[in-house]
């Protein structure tokens, strides 16, 4: 079974990045996800569509959510999907990114995920390899597939994002989630605000069109979303913030500072959560503002449909 | 019920807002509710309580910026009530208290602890300064919003400076992010170390171990560099060189939020007042050169140098008994900084007002306090001043429990006769 419209919607036969998409492909994409919606929700959730194909998973960074949601949309739309991850490769034994990717070309992949800890990872293997290479993270750089399932979250619960407030809080600095939010948001006509002491706070940040705030309350007044960021352990130490306990104070997210959003706010985080560190539980847990759950699965839909779509490319 | 004091026939001298005229004062509760040239001239005020100045100079009282005690943990040497009792003596009507004890003031818990202790024991208001690393080792950030919000009005690691220019980046950054003041210490700490006074023909003579000047200059530059960066608003608690002063004044013609202050001792001495290893001047900074104590007095006339600080640290015999480079730097101060403040006025270098603003509206700008000023509405924080009378220093007689004064036997001409906080009289002289 193919796709109803078989036009290309992605030029490139890689997709590296938010930059470099139009809104017209987001728009595309979004609406491709949205028959992945229904196939997942389907008693039968197998098409044949990859069938034949192969589906490399590369982490060099650990990641269960993002890899068990790649793997799951390749085996659902047919693919063979294989998962190397860092400490079972050779990498672990000193070989160069380059070499690995001469390595893996040579299995003839159709197409191969990646996530690495290092900006322009991504970009330096699509260079190198044959198949279609998807950013599942590069460093502090981008995170594409993130922001299009936030993306298709926000629109089957708020219909669009033309004028929609959203509050980005938490540690943008290291955050590639951020920078793909923030460009397809700002780019589809949201208002993005970032929200974090300063020592989160990319340099320049305002540059890409964003609001900054370090007042958490006032950075949520009016916000229709508010993005919770993770914070990684070893940043609350005192390194970028004093302790868990007063990050929680002024930048967790809690009932007190989430009552300063628009009524009905809707809260998002890209998970994994740190309870009580950048979200209360009762947040967290509240089905009547949280859409984390929701996240979960519009990422299974927003990957079959990349992988639709730059599997229409695949010679 | 309604307590009054009258305060007539007094000079008031008010540097916040520059007045400088004959006349009277009113208090109620503890707040000044009437003040001006007319005040109670003509008439005895109907006040049970009035109190005839004769002629001498009611100011706000004095805001001391940096001040070290011995609490928690050295109590033997100095504690809170015991450096307060020196303040009253001093005219000081509040403290501006370093974190460096023991335990260092790092945690909210201790905050809090050391509010309840100064309003337990202490005569005059103590202002904690919190640790901007933890244990003062330079490492990690402390909890600048708790800190902040358990009341520490500021944020330093007293007088260690901070070697790392990326935790101080960070730090600054974080600082920057909640507004709050930061107060810096310069010296390069690997420049300075184990050195017991300044580089120089008489380091050199009496074979001390010593450091380069520039190693405060040097850091005040990175400083400047990095408060650029970051927006916070940072306080120099001393300089003592004419290279800092020059770097502090290049910063605040560019506009950055940079504030100064000099100690008492750095105006009144220098190095070659060790004499014969005198470790009750060994201080830090150690004295500088002639040239640069006399830049520090140009630096108060002109303006450029905001504040008049003692520096108050209290050592004991067993820490100066000591010869010179191993001996404790350090000299008790708040008991003699108003006196040797008003040297700079008879020596003429500047108008009493002036002087008097180093250590009242200066302060109360820089950490943002409703005291320093004698404006209805303000606290009765004041101090009356004799200028005119004459003060030998003799340590035995120094109320505060430690009596390492780098001024003993020093012949000052001025001292405050009456001390006042919230109206209260905490030190009476008349």
């Amino acid at each position: 079974m193919t796709s109803p419209d078989a036009t290309p919607i992605l030029k490139s036969s890689h997709l590296l990045g938010i930059e470099g998409l139009s809104p017209f492909q987001i728009t595309a994409l979004l609406d491709l996800a949205e028959t992945y919606v229904v196939q997942g929700r389907a008693t039968d959730k197998k098409t044949a569509l990859l069938k034949g194909r192969t589906l490399i998973n590369l982490f060099f960074e650990s990641s269960t959510r993002t890899q068990s949601s790649f793997e799951l949309a390749g085996k659902r739309l047919g693919a063979d999907v294989m998962n190397m991850s860092v400490k079972t490769s050779s990498v672990a034994k000193g070989e160069t990114l380059i070499d690995t990717a001469s390595t893996l070309n040579a299995m003839r992949p159709d197409i191969l995920v990646v996530r690495h800890q290092d900006a322009g990872a991504a970009e330096l293997l699509s260079r190198k390899l044959d198949c279609s290479v998807i950013n599942a993270g590069d460093g502090a750089h981008e995170h594409p597939t993130q922001a299009l399932l936030d993306a298709l979250t926000i629109r089957r619960r708020l219909g669009g994002f033309e004028g929609l407030v959203v509050a980005i809080c938490g540690d943008v600095l290291h955050s590639r989630v951020a920078r793909s939010n923030l460009r397809l948001l700002s780019m589809m006509g949201a208002r993005v605000r970032l929200v974090a002491p300063r020592t989160l706070l990319p340099c320049d940040a305002e540059r890409f069109g964003v609001e900054i705030y370090t007042d958490m309350k006032a950075g949520l007044a009016g916000a229709d979303i508010v993005m919770m960021l993770r914070l990684q352990l070893e940043r609350m130490s005192g390194a970028f913030v004093p302790s868990a306990r007063e990050y929680f104070r002024f930048y967790g997210l809690d009932r007190a500072k989430l009552a300063h959003a628009k009524p009905g706010a809707l809260v998002m985080h890209p998970g994994p959560m740190n309870r009580g560190v950048e979200i209360a539980s009762d947040i967290a847990d509240d089905v009547q503002v949280s859409l984390i759950a929701e996240q979960v699965e519009m990422g299974v839909a927003i990957r079959m449909a990349i992988l639709d779509a730059l599997s229409r490319g695949l010679s | 019920m309604n307590r009054r004091i009258a305060f007539r026939n007094a000079r008031l001298i008010d540097p916040a807002s520059g007045l400088d005229a004959k006349g009277g004062l009113l208090v109620e509760n503890g707040v000044i509710v009437d003040v001006g040239p007319r005040l109670f001239n003509d008439a005895e005020p109907n006040d049970p309580e009035v109190i005839d100045c004769r002629g001498l100079v009611l100011a706000p009282g004095l805001i001391d910026c940096r001040v070290f005690t011995g609490e928690p943990g050295g109590e033997h040497r100095e504690s809170l009530e015991s450096a307060s009792m020196a303040a009253a003596a001093g005219g000081v009507t509040s403290m501006v208290v370093m974190p460096n004890t023991d335990p260092v003031i790092d945690e909210p818990s201790l905050v809090d602890f050391l509010l309840r202790r100064a309003a337990a024991t202490a005569k005059v208001r103590v202002l904690p300064c919190a640790a901007l690393t933890r244990g003062l080792l330079g490492e990690t950030m402390t909890e600048i919003g708790l800190l902040q919000e358990a009341g520490a009005i500021g944020f330093s690691d007293g007088d260690r400076s901070i070697a790392n220019a990326r935790v101080l980046r960070r730090a600054l950054s974080y600082a920057a992010t909640f507004n709050v003041l930061v107060i810096g210490h310069a010296e390069d700490p690997e420049l300075v170390l184990n050195a017991s006074a300044t580089e120089g023909e008489f380091a050199t003579r009496l074979g001390l171990p010593a450091a380069p000047a520039i190693a405060e200059a040097m850091m005040v530059e990175r400083d400047i560099r990095l408060v650029e960066l970051t927006g916070a608003r940072y306080h120099f608690g001393q300089i003592s060189t004419r290279a800092a002063l020059e770097a502090v004044a290049a910063a605040k013609a560019r506009g950055l939020p940079v504030t100064c202050g000099v100690s008492a001792h750095h105006l009144m001495l220098n190095e070659l007042d060790v004499g014969a290893y005198l470790t009750f001047r060994k201080v830090r900074p150690p004295l500088r050169s002639e040239a640069d104590r006399a830049a520090m007095v140009e630096g108060v006339a002109s303006g450029m140098i905001d504040a008049i600080v003692s520096s108050h640290e209290p050592q004991g015999a067993d820490t100066k008994r000591q010869p010179f480079a191993s001996a404790a730097a350090g000299t008790v101060g708040l008991e003699t900084l108003l006196a040797a403040a008003l040297s700079l006025v008879h020596e003429g270098h500047a108008s009493l007002s002036h002087v008097l603003g180093t250590m009242t509206a200066a302060p109360a700008r820089i950490f943002g306090l409703p005291t320093g000023t004698l404006a209805r509405g303000a606290p009765a924080d004041l101090v009356l001043i004799d200028t005119g009378e004459p003060f030998v220093v003799d340590a035995e007689k120094l109320h505060s429990r430690a009596r390492n004064t780098a001024f003993e036997g020093r012949k000052f001409q001025g001292r405050a006769r009456a001390t006042y906080v919230g109206g209260e009289c905490v030190f009476d002289a008349r």
